[in-house]
């Protein structure tokens, strides 16, 4: 009660309700506009957070990544594009609520779902803090090592399908990160002896590049279109009426999103796709959905919605990100000598509950406004594609020349935007070079720390949380190479068009190796014998 | 016609070809460098030498990148390809139009090349109306008044604002 009150007296400043207010109408602006989404806004503003304190920046950041999902739902439902990549699986029952005519059903279900999720992942992770605050001393060097470890190869393995090369550009991102000086021996890395590689290669700067920049030139080099949207009418209510007549679906989305928000690397799209999943197959009318379904849209929203909250559980307690917005938000922390990590959940218990209520206020800031709003915000899905362009590189002008004044770092991001650009088009994923950058230089400087006190290689796992950690990366490679062999097989028997021949021929062939030589020893046996009875007859 | 592998491929296929033999030629090259670009230490453990986290990132991305391209559906290049090539070329314009914009400020000042630059980047992309270079201008301050007036972000200002009477100088410094 007591770390409730203080976290309470952090958020009551003028300047964190303002924060609040800014970062939940902004972030709503932002995930209406398709083609921006929160990591280019947060990429932009975040070297202006720097001047602020903590809890103010981070209330900031925090409403823009809580509530873009909001937002995005609205062309998502209204014009069958997804504001943020996450509103993806909104279109698929959305929109075809609004082509029958029901977007302001759609809108309502959205908004309730989304909030929701919001409120749920929030209280579940207040009544978890106590919990990690116990759990998380439990984390040294080597299990600090081991979780980002866990967290990279996950954020490989999540990219089904482009595993090799997502593990390429993490490999990318551990690389960058090394250029510059050494910290302990003072060695140059990769510095080609220029004097603007010795400091090394900002984060902010490849972010910037790597989102903003890269989304003002796709932007750019885009075709403006014409977006018709349609005119809503009546109150926007009565989704929460819908979504009472869905608990489970809804509390079960809504517990997946918490659950994969938790796991580094995982997200919005697992959590999403297993609660899809999940509702489809246990609905009645399962043949509704990607028709204009209400329970396929409660489940997306609200699984989507309920992984803010929950990412910020490995940043605060463990220090590492499990993506790339709250990898920036890691600049934050870092920029306000604030570590987080265990120390921080038992020293600044009120701190980390002060941001879980700034949540929690945020997602009915954003409902109150959507509810009141949503009429002249239909608009802004309007703004011309390449005009939006020139909006994104005039203010991603700001976030990298307002770092340090430097026209090298604005070189580098302009090349981080190209390389951003040609992933973009290319459809690859840029976020394994944020991460790699991140959780390598975390790796690098826990194994170095872990390593110290360890004389055999089982020693780094000797303790409970470490061992565990350890399992769980060898079960992730397993499952990982089991799906692996199986897309295999499966590609195997798409190419062959039929299934009656065997797509383990090698296998079969192994097992039926001893009858197979001794069928063969039999025939060569009979060929001997004849030849020699012929060359008798000769005789 | 295409294959179930080229089907099943995630993504476009243009560009996919050329852009996995420049990355495994990159990752080569730096791999290349690293004996002449890092140091090894003596008297210090393996994990801690400050070859071992660039060589590990390039080992990723060369053994990574080297599959990837492996297993990539496609072996010959196509018109497409170049065409994608040159697709990538023409945000390089674009990057120039920041650079200016970059090297524009510290000059004549934060205002003056937003209030350029915006509207003619705008005009550059066939904006002509009025309401849009209205919009334009109207956009870029703004951009000035609320990063650099109202959240006082580190841009300097510009050299010519030195030539402006004492008290008008430092409002401009100060806030565009």
């Amino acid at each position: 009660m007591d770390t409730l009150l203080s976290s309470l007296e952090i958020l009551a400043r003028w300047d964190v309700i303002l924060a609040l207010v800014v970062g939940s109408v902004g972030g709503v602006l932002i995930g209406a506009i398709p083609g921006v989404g929160p990591a280019v806004a947060i990429a932009i503003l975040l070297p202006a957070t720097f001047s602020m304190d903590p809890i103010v920046g981070l209330t900031v950041l925090l409403g823009i990544y809580g509530s873009s999902m909001y937002g995005g739902a609205i062309p998502a439902v209204l014009i069958n594009t997804p504001g943020t990549a996450v509103n993806a699986l909104t279109t698929y029952d959305g929109f075809p609520m609004t082509a029958r005519g029901e977007p302001r059903r759609a809108l309502s279900l959205a908004y309730s779902s989304s909030f929701f999720g919001g409120i749920f992942s929030v209280i579940c992770l207040m009544l978890l803090a106590p919990v990690l605050a116990k759990v998380a001393p439990l984390f040294g060097s080597r299990e600090i090592f081991l979780a980002a470890l866990l967290g990279i190869i996950l954020v490989i393995v999540a990219h089904r399908g482009q595993s090799l090369i997502a593990g390429a550009l993490a490999g990318f991102g551990i690389f960058i990160q090394t250029i510059g000086l050494e910290p302990v021996k003072y060695s140059k890395r990769f510095t080609f002896d220029q004097a603007f590689l010795s400091s090394g290669i900002d984060l902010i700067v490849v972010v910037l590049g790597l989102f903003a920049l890269s989304q003002a030139f796709l932007l750019l080099t885009s075709d403006d279109e014409k977006i018709r949207t349609m005119k809503l009418r009546g109150g926007l209510f009565q989704g929460f009426r819908e979504l009472m007549r869905h608990p489970r679906v809804a509390g079960v989305s809504a517990s997946f999103g918490v659950m994969m928000g938790m796991i580094p690397g995982v997200g919005e799209f697992t959590a999403q796709f297993l609660s899809y999943t999940y509702a489809q197959k246990t609905s009645k009318r399962p043949q509704d959905f990607g028709h204009g379904s209400s329970e396929g849209l409660i489940a997306a929203e609200t699984s989507n919605n309920a992984v803010p909250a929950a990412a910020m559980v490995p940043l605060l307690a463990l220090g590492i990100p499990g993506e790339a917005l709250t990898a920036m938000m890691l600049s934050v922390f870092y920029v306000h000598n604030v570590v987080p990590g265990p120390g921080l959940f038992q020293n600044s218990m009120d701190f980390i509950m002060a941001l879980y209520l700034a949540l929690l206020i945020l997602n009915v800031l954003v409902v109150v406004f959507l509810l009141v709003a949503t009429r002249p915000l239909i608009q802004v899905v309007k703004i011309p594609n390449r005009f939006l362009g020139i909006c994104v590189l005039t203010l991603s002008f700001v976030g990298v020349y307002s770092l340090r004044n430097s026209a090298t770092d604005c070189v580098i991001a302009a090349v981080f935007g190209i390389i951003g650009y040609i992933l973009k088009r290319l459809s690859l994923p840029i976020v394994p070079i944020i991460l790699g950058m991140v959780l390598g230089n975390i790796m690098e400087v826990k194994l170095r720390a872990g390593m110290a006190r360890v004389k055999e290689p089982f020693d780094f796992i000797d303790r409970p949380v470490a061992m565990i950690l350890f399992l769980a990366i060898l079960a992730v490679l397993a499952i990982h190479f089991r799906h692996v062999l199986q897309d295999r097989k499966s590609l195997k028997e798409a190419e062959w068009q039929s299934k009656h021949r065997s797509t383990r021929f090698g296998a079969l062939l192994f097992c039926r190796k001893g009858s197979l030589s001794r069928a063969r020893g039999r025939k060569v046996k009979a060929r001997h014998s004849t030849s020699y009875r012929r060359s008798t007859e000769r005789d | 016609m295409q294959s179930e592998r080229e089907r099943r491929f995630p993504g476009p296929r243009r560009g996919q070809l050329l852009f996995a033999v420049a990355l495994l030629f990159f990752s080569v090259l730096l791999l290349s460098q690293i004996p002449g670009q890092t140091r090894w230490v003596a008297r210090t453990d393996f994990f801690a030498q400050p070859r071992f986290w660039p060589a590990v990132g390039l080992i990723a991305m060369t053994v990574f990148g080297g599959l990837h391209l492996y297993l990539l559906p496609w072996r010959r290049f196509r018109h497409a390809d170049g065409t994608e090539a040159r697709k990538w070329a023409t945000v390089v314009e674009y990057a120039a139009w920041f650079m200016g914009y970059v090297f524009a400020v510290p000059v004549i000042g934060y205002l003056p090349s937003t209030l350029i630059f915006v509207p003619l980047l705008a005009r550059r992309l066939g904006y002509r109306s009025g309401r849009m270079m209205l919009a334009s201008v109207l956009f870029g301050l703004a951009t000035v008044v609320l990063f650099k007036g109202f959240l006082s972000v580190k841009i300097p200002g510009g050299m010519v604002y030195d030539y402006l009477p004492g008290a008008i100088r430092s409002f401009f410094i100060l806030n565009f």
